[in-house]
């Protein structure tokens, strides 16, 4: 099977799961964006999606693009390591136009599981997975004042974009080369694209982090002062 | 008069495949700026010699930059710190007086060491026989205008047939991967319509060779085409990719 066998396969499946999460993260992103502009609206997704056989469809196909890509970057990781040989180089030096991100794709990788971990735990456990259990799940918005309220989340989760912003830079335009979608012309292009997908990105996950920190603490006082 | 530096090397002294390497320090004094690397490491040897050492082994042929013979990781790049020249085309006016230069061999696990800097870089030509020519019947010599080609695709072809085989590509890569010089050698043929015919056929051969020698995935650091001493371009190892997908898929 050429998706295991041959190195190219394997970047393929890692391109395409890739590239299939970024476009979960930008659907992600444009839902919680509804939190800000209204509560009830916001809601109402929740509700709509929840434990519905679709959404469930969608959860168990996320969770299996997400672990293929994790167990995909591991299996490289290791070829990779052992391609490089058992001697290192005693000097070693960046070469021009080599992104930090690309050499660092697997801590960056660690970074942004351990954020889906707190994730997970933050959100979905109190709300999809209730649900599954059978039972009455949490109010999304509220779940989402009461979390970023409190500084450490709202500062964890800003340094979990900060990881996915990097991750995704690269990850981006990565997934293009390995699929073949790039030339001399297009090269340059698909790197403009990357950095303005992972900011987009990035910006709508952080936009609903600070909004809800700026509204739990500072408008709180103010109500609470009024 | 010539301008000339005193230079502290720090070399990689290894005696044979099996053996430990360890890295050895000398001291050159008065070496001209205008001489190029290997000429330097001639002075060396010659000291070495009249010292009854034994002299550094490095690989070296034309000296001219064009076969891709000499190699040498110095100071931490592949060919060292100038750009787009191999290290017979590095001079010496790139280093400065006082300097310790650091010189090791390609390291990656299909470059095993012979001896010293020297590596054995055949894996690069099994590569090459696993596909890497146009099978043709000779006959008379065609005529040159047979068969139009876009001067577009034979200014790329061009520039991916500059690619020396020096192994620059997978000594530079974090994930020693020969993806660079793979997607060279597949370019240049698939970008003419006389390598187009067995296109399919020899990406799937090279690639899999380049699997099965131990070389790694590539994950588009770009490293190699930054280091390449003939500059081969990036997109190559995308239409490599390409290439390798969609015969694939014709499977």
């Amino acid at each position: 099977m050429w998706l295991i066998n041959s190195s190219v396969g394997r970047k393929f499946v890692m391109s395409i799961t890739g590239a299939c999460l970024v476009l979960f993260l930008l659907f992600h992103g444009t839902m919680n964006l509804v939190a800000i502009i209204s509560e009830d609206g916001y809601n109402m997704i929740c509700e709509f999606l929840g434990a519905n056989w679709y959404a469930l469809v969608g959860t168990a196909g996320l969770a299996f693009l997400a672990c293929l890509h994790i167990l995909y970057a591991l299996i490289l990781n290791v070829q990779n390591y052992r391609a490089r040989g058992t001697a290192r180089y005693a000097v070693s030096d960046r070469s021009n136009g080599v992104e930090w991100s690309s050499m660092n794709m697997l801590v960056l990788g660690f970074i942004i599981l351990a954020g889906i971990v707190l994730h997970l735990c933050n959100f979905w456990a109190k709300m999809q997975l209730v649900e599954i259990m059978g039972e009455e799940p949490a109010s999304g918005v509220e779940l989402i004042k009461y979390t970023f309220s409190q500084w450490y989340y709202a500062l964890l989760y800003i340094v979990w974009l900060f990881s996915l912003w990097f991750h995704l830079t690269h990850g981006v335009w990565s997934s293009m080369q390995t699929l073949g979608w790039s030339n001399n012309i297009w090269l340059p292009r698909i790197k403009c694209i990357s950095n303005i997908v992972a900011t987009l990105v990035v910006l709508m996950f952080a936009a609903v982090v600070v909004y809800f920190f700026i509204a739990g603490n500072c408008c709180g006082a103010a109500a609470c002062a009024a | 008069m010539d301008k000339t530096i005193n230079i502290t090397l720090k070399v990689w002294r290894q005696a044979g495949p099996k053996a430990k390497g360890h890295f050895e320090t000398y001291k050159l004094n008065n070496i001209s700026t205008d001489s190029s690397f290997l000429e330097m490491l001639d002075v060396l040897n010659e000291q070495l010699i009249s010292e009854k050492k034994e002299p550094v082994v490095f690989d070296h042929d034309c000296r001219e930059g064009i076969c891709g013979m000499c190699s040498l990781y110095i100071n931490g790049h592949p060919h060292g710190p100038d750009s787009a020249v191999t290290t017979c085309q590095l001079h010496m006016r790139r280093f400065h007086d006082g300097e310790t230069i650091t010189v090791e061999p390609w390291r990656s696990n299909a470059f095993p060491v012979i001896k010293d800097l020297m590596v054995d870089r055949r894996a690069y030509d099994k590569i090459i026989q696993a596909g890497g020519f146009v099978s043709v019947n000779t006959g008379g010599v065609p005529d040159a205008n047979a068969i139009p080609i876009p001067k577009k695709n034979a200014d790329e072809a061009m520039d991916n047939a500059s690619c020396i085989g020096c192994g620059a590509c997978a000594a530079a890569c974090k994930n020693g991967s020969a993806m660079l010089f793979v997607a060279a050698k597949v370019s240049q043929l698939a970008l003419l319509p006389q390598g187009r015919v067995e296109a399919a056929n020899r990406v799937k051969a090279m690639l899999g060779k380049m699997d099965e020698l131990g070389f790694g995935n590539c994950t588009n650091t770009g490293a190699c085409a930054a280091e390449c001493p003939k500059s081969v371009p990036l997109s190559a190892i995308a239409r490599l990719n390409r290439e390798f997908i969609c015969a694939k898929f014709k499977d």
